[in-house]
């Protein structure tokens, strides 16, 4: 049944509307008029065109933030869904051990994200901290302070750490969601273990998964309270991300027309790649 | 296989809780005990930590800042998403697509980009460091989730309820809030739980729109940064004060999560 085409649903819309025009076209609007201007201060500003954007995709800078940030993210969905999947599979489905393990699996996803970066500084420095101490007894020389691969390490496990259970928890409300019958037929056509997932859990758990995959993407690629908290963008540069050399940039230096232009194909980046996750999973919805 | 899934789990639990346990662990501590030698637990157990926190306003003002702007921006987010989500769900209507895709796109808009733009934005109209202004800015990402959440469990509810309610006379305010809100109750649990979740976490625009008076005590937490070092018994206590509000609230909602999930499209 087809929904009813009225245009008085506007008036419920319109808040929404009002609401997010407010908090995200005006800004966005700014952003824009700063990137084609050159702005000395508030009388002095010449139009300079495309100019920002041509230095900045031209900036190493970029570039390097750009490549760290892809590669982060990668690892980020390449760990944190199939671990999560595997978590959601393996809780409880009863009983007092599943609102315990639920409790537990939300704990990390409220904490700040400055504490997540402090939690994680006090618990992987080597001599404080009971993973870096440990790790450094076992005879493995380890120092996310000093060495870019351990900075690097860490900053993945925090992550997989704090934004797993995201995933974990989404799956298994997907999975509570298959009726019993399924299995049952499946007990009956003797369906290897194996089947089982393959053919009736991962179908159910499409819609969470998109749901997990987009959210994760968005944000593990505007990750920037965490690392700076842990390494501070260090050792070097080896842990700065694309939101941190941004930040940089426009606060840090007040490069504000490098910055704006900077932001804008930040955002670009962002929305094409969403738009490809979003058509990629549901493309198959469609037939 | 029951066995491998129980240690499996429990792994994962260990991992969840290990760095927790950490942090409660040096709360309890001295600093000259936390730079001296590594131990398991507190061997001269103390509350001083705590204390500095809950005998200084500008402490544990911090805290009811955040939990301030935090539900002002929950109350926010439900009231303009409610009445949206159910249009999307709903009706057609001109443009309705391509403005569910815009909705989302703020969500997917780093904060970063949007600092400076916030911070002039909210200057020139006065707001600037007040609750409300945080509570705003955080609309940004948090109305577009609550729109997405809560359509989904909109769309789950059958059309023909709307219908018999209307020819039994319900007007839509009355119907709205009498006999649809109720019926979606826990996915609005779960929406609050998301929006209480992703406003609480956030620091960079908080931090970045107030200076004094609306404070969130992640911003404050900086300040056991000294020139003498960090005052790493001090941050501990506020970090594990920090968890405490949400694991209240997981508690809460703790029937609803998984449950409520399921029973949206989500």
């Amino acid at each position: 049944m087809l929904k009813p085409y009225t245009n008085k649903a506007w008036f419920l819309v319109l808040p929404v509307f009002l609401l997010v025009a407010f908090s995200a076209i005006i800004p966005l609007m700014t952003v824009v008029n700063y990137s084609i201007q050159d702005i000395f201060d508030i009388n002095t500003r010449y139009f300079v065109g495309t100019e920002w954007y041509r230095e900045i995709l031209n900036d190493q800078r970029l570039i390097d933030s750009l490549v760290r940030q892809f590669l982060f993210s990668g690892a980020v969905l390449a760990i944190e869904i199939p671990l999560g999947i595997a978590v959601a599979l393996m809780m409880p489905t009863r009983g007092i051990g599943s609102v315990a393990s639920l409790i537990v699996l939300a704990v990390p996803l409220l904490v700040p994200l400055n504490v997540v970066g402090t939690i994680w500084q006090i618990f992987a420095r080597a001599d404080i901290g009971l993973f870096g101490w440990a790790l450094n007894s076992l005879g493995v020389d380890y120092n996310y302070a000093a060495n870019p691969v351990d900075a690097w390490f860490t900053v993945l496990l925090m992550d997989v750490w704090h934004w797993t259970s995201l995933v974990a928890l989404l799956c298994y409300s997907g999975l509570r969601a298959i009726p019993d019958a399924y299995y049952q037929a499946a007990r009956i056509d003797r369906a290897s273990r194996w089947a089982v997932f393959r053919y009736i859990q991962l179908p159910k758990l499409k819609s969470v998964l998109l749901i997990g995959v987009l959210l994760r993407f968005m944000d593990s690629f505007m990750i920037y309270t965490e690392p700076f908290v842990l390494t501070g963008g260090g050792p070097g540069n080896s842990t700065t991300f694309l939101s941190q050399t941004l930040t940089k940039m426009a606060i840090g230096q007040f490069d504000i027309g490098p910055a704006g232009a900077f932001s804008i194909i930040y955002f670009l980046v962002i929305l094409l790649l969403s738009w490809l996750f979003y058509t990629l999973m549901t493309r198959n919805d469609a037939k | 296989m029951s066995k491998t899934k129980n240690i499996g789990m429990s792994a994962y639990i260990i991992f969840l809780l290990l760095p927790i346990y950490w942090l409660l662990n040096m709360s309890f501590k001295h600093n000259d005990e936390i730079l001296g030698k590594l131990s398991f637990w507190p061997q001269s157990f103390t509350l001083h930590n705590y204390q500095v926190i809950f005998s200084d306003p500008s402490w544990y003002m911090g805290y009811v800042n955040s939990i301030y702007y935090v539900l002002l921006n929950m109350v926010i987010t439900l009231a303009v998403a409610l009445p949206a989500a159910y249009a999307f769900s709903r009706f057609r209507f001109m443009g309705d697509k391509h403005l569910f895709f815009w909705l989302l796109t703020n969500r997917m808009a780093p904060p970063a980009v949007f600092l400076l733009p916030f911070f002039q934005l909210y200057s020139s109209v006065g707001l600037f460091d007040t609750h409300i202004a945080v509570a705003l800015a955080h609309c940004l990402f948090n109305v577009p989730l609550a729109v997405w959440i809560l359509e989904g469990f909109m769309s789950g509810v059958p059309r023909e309820i709307d219908e018999t309610a209307y020819i039994d006379g319900y007007s839509f305010t009355r119907f709205f809030t009498r006999i649809f809100i109720p019926l979606i109750r826990s996915g609005i649990g779960v929406t609050a739980f998301f929006c209480f979740m992703f406003s609480w976490v956030e620091l960079l625009l908080a931090r970045t729109l107030t200076s004094v008076n609306a404070k969130p005590i992640a911003a404050v937490m900086t300040r056991t940064v000294s020139a003498s070092g960090i005052d790493w018994g001090v941050l501990s206590a506020a970090g594990v004060l920090t968890i405490v509000p949400g694991i209240l609230v997981v508690w809460f909602v703790r029937n609803h999560v998984a449950k409520g999930f399921a029973l949206g499209r989500v």
